[in-house]
């Protein structure tokens, strides 16, 4: 080795070792702790006991655990898909050739600024039953709201409904992906006769999947750890209606005092996680349109069997002209 | 042709000037029931607007929840965290972009990996090192590690310095300049927009913390003030005219940075995929 070649190899450790005795101290460290520990029996007083697989048994029969399953599985395959489907849709309202564009982006994305205790505190007031915004405005129109939250039939719904509210953050980023789609393809398109629908569909929608697919992961990660609102606007209730994944390990952990299990509950999470992203890259070659030949734009031949492949996204025989 | 073309505006600006309202209700509705008296807020049929305006409701409910107090430690903490996350991200994500040090790419791929692990996992060790440590009620757990680096400032920053052309470090490095000079003056000038999204997030993420600060933090005069209005929401149940004005001045900070530094929010969300 060169005298060169090992002063680099110095450098370039110095330069990232904050981040390796971070890396040992607060994450390798704790991931293998907590392996250890989903194995015992522990209070935290009495010294941890070995109890092998019990824990994840135990997990396997107990009630809360299918329950805070369930809610959050319906929490994340409602709120993902609604959240992508809201925040395209306002992207292409704003993506038209209005004037205000930029106050109109302001208002949609400042909800998605605030979070945390303050918009759950918010929220719970919008929802309260006799004196709160939702059922103030439902009651102009002579419907009488239900007690969103301390009924077991709407608390999950509000929470739901409370996360639509932040769609401006991924709004911004498929508004920022519609501006990166080619004026040239819609107006060759254009040229060859097809009409606004058939263009949204054959180049708009292609195009955006890479950012559909990069926006479904980072929603599911963030949908999958929901906490603050659960906690303080509901506690987990009514009944079981909102015992969330997370807000159970939580009591699990710092209410309860079960650290083994609680460390149980963690790596079967992280294990539901990992698989639903391998899972979704699995799938993600059928259906994400990655642009490696967005250059061809300008080449007409080319742009030809792009439109043609475009055309063909469920797998079904490709249109051979879009004439 | 035209006439659709006026048509076709119009409902444009009908759904735009819709969703605005749907989506800022709630913050007038948040605003205007911190301005009610605490009999105007629970009348029926329920009033949008108050009849009159109480604007001491903003000192009460800071007097209440000791604003002062919790403000500090949440500054302290936020500010921490900040300066902490600049300094040991902006370090990392260079020697990243610039040294072809032996097992580069295995260790980046082990910072994406991290990425991708839940902090529920680590949330319990962490919590029984830090006991160990005789950190709880105090706010080193919550700022320490981020002198350690955040895998995900570092991903970012290390992409900004890889739009940096390598010439310029050649250039630098030919007129006599070590790597922590050629870093300081040459390259932190020109990714200062990546320096400002990232301190942006740190400071939107830190402020709003809650779980962090709820295991760590248990004392009343280490509190911060997400703490302090779970806390306070316990304490005066339905007074919503002080809950409101309390959740308003948690929130202002936010907002004052977003409309201060709106670009760099945009940019960051659009570059990175994720909001504050």
């Amino acid at each position: 080795m060169s005298a060169m070649t090992r002063k680099r190899n110095i450098t370039g450790y110095l330069f990232i070792s904050p981040w390796l005795i971070g890396l040992a101290c607060f994450t390798l460290f704790p991931l293998g702790y907590s392996f250890g520990l989903a194995f015992t029996d522990w209070n935290i007083l009495e010294p941890a006991k070995f109890v092998g697989l019990r824990n994840f048994d135990k997990l396997a029969h107990d009630p809360n655990v299918r329950d805070s399953l369930k809610v959050t599985a319906i929490y994340v395959l409602s709120s993902v898909p609604l959240g992508t489907a809201l925040s395209i849709l306002l992207a292409l309202l704003l993506n038209q050739n209005v004037k205000g564009m930029r106050f109109f982006r302001t208002l949609f994305y400042l909800p998605s600024v605030v979070s945390g205790v303050a918009v759950s505190m918010l929220w719970i007031w919008i929802f309260e039953g006799n004196y709160g915004l939702l059922n103030t405005v439902l009651s102009w129109f002579g419907v009488k709201g239900p007690q969103w939250l301390t009924d077991s039939k709407t608390a999950l719904l509000s929470i739901i409904i409370m996360s639509l509210w932040g769609v401006g953050g991924s709004m911004v980023i498929y508004l920022a992906g519609l501006q990166g789609v080619p004026r040239s393809l819609h107006e060759a398109a254009e040229l060859d006769g097809a009409g606004p629908l058939r263009r949204f569909w054959h180049i708009t929608v292609p195009l955006l999947t890479p950012t559909v697919f990069f926006n479904l992961i980072m929603g599911l990660i963030g949908s999958f750890q929901v906490f603050t609102q659960a906690l303080v606007m509901t506690g987990g209730g009514p009944g079981n209606a909102t015992l969330f994944y997370v807000l159970y390990l939580y009591q699990n952990a710092f209410q309860f005092f079960k650290m083994g299990y609680a460390s149980a509950l963690g790596w079967v999470l992280f294990v539901i996680i990992l698989v639903l992203i391998l899972v979704l890259f699995q799938t993600s070659g059928r259906w994400v349109y990655y642009e490696g030949e967005a250059l061809a734009a300008s080449r007409p031949k080319r742009r030809r069997s792009r439109l043609a492949r475009t055309g063909g996204g469920e797998g079904h025989a490709p249109q051979t002209d879009i004439r | 042709m035209r006439r659709r073309r006026i048509f076709g505006k119009t409902v444009i600006y009908l759904l735009l000037v819709l969703c605005s309202a749907v989506f800022m209700l709630p913050f007038l509705f948040m605003l205007t029931t911190a301005l009610k008296s605490s009999a105007a807020v629970l009348t029926i049929p329920p009033k949008i607007f108050p009849t009159d305006y109480h604007w001491e409701n903003f000192g009460d409910a800071m007097r209440m929840m000791r604003f002062w107090t919790l403000l500090g430690n949440t500054v302290t903490i936020t500010g921490l965290t900040i300066v902490g996350t600049l300094l040991s991200c902006t370090l990392v994500a260079f020697g990243f972009a610039r040294f072809d040090f032996k097992g580069r790419n295995f260790w980046f791929l082990i910072l994406i990996s991290t990425m991708l692990i839940p902090g529920q996992i680590t949330m319990i060790p962490l919590y029984i090192l830090m006991k160990w440590l005789g950190w709880i009620d105090t706010f080193k757990p919550l700022t320490v590690p981020a002198f350690f680096g955040t895998a995900f400032y570092i991903f970012l920053l290390r992409q900004f310095f890889m739009t940096v052309p390598r010439e310029l470090d050649e250039a630098a490095i030919i007129d006599g300049c070590g790597p922590l000079r050629l870093l300081l003056y040459v390259m932190l000038p020109l990714i200062r927009p990546a320096l400002a999204t990232v301190t942006i997030f740190t400071f939107m993420h830190t402020w709003n913390d809650f779980l962090g600060p709820l295991i760590y933090l248990q004392s009343d005069h280490v509190r911060t003030l997400s703490l302090g209005l779970y806390s306070f929401q316990g304490e005066y149940v339905s007074q919503w005219h002080y809950l409101m004005a309390a959740s308003i001045l948690l929130m202002l900070p936010c907002l004052l940075v977003f409309f201060l530094f709106q670009r760099y929010f945009i940019e960051g969300t659009t570059v990175t995929g994720i909001k504050g």
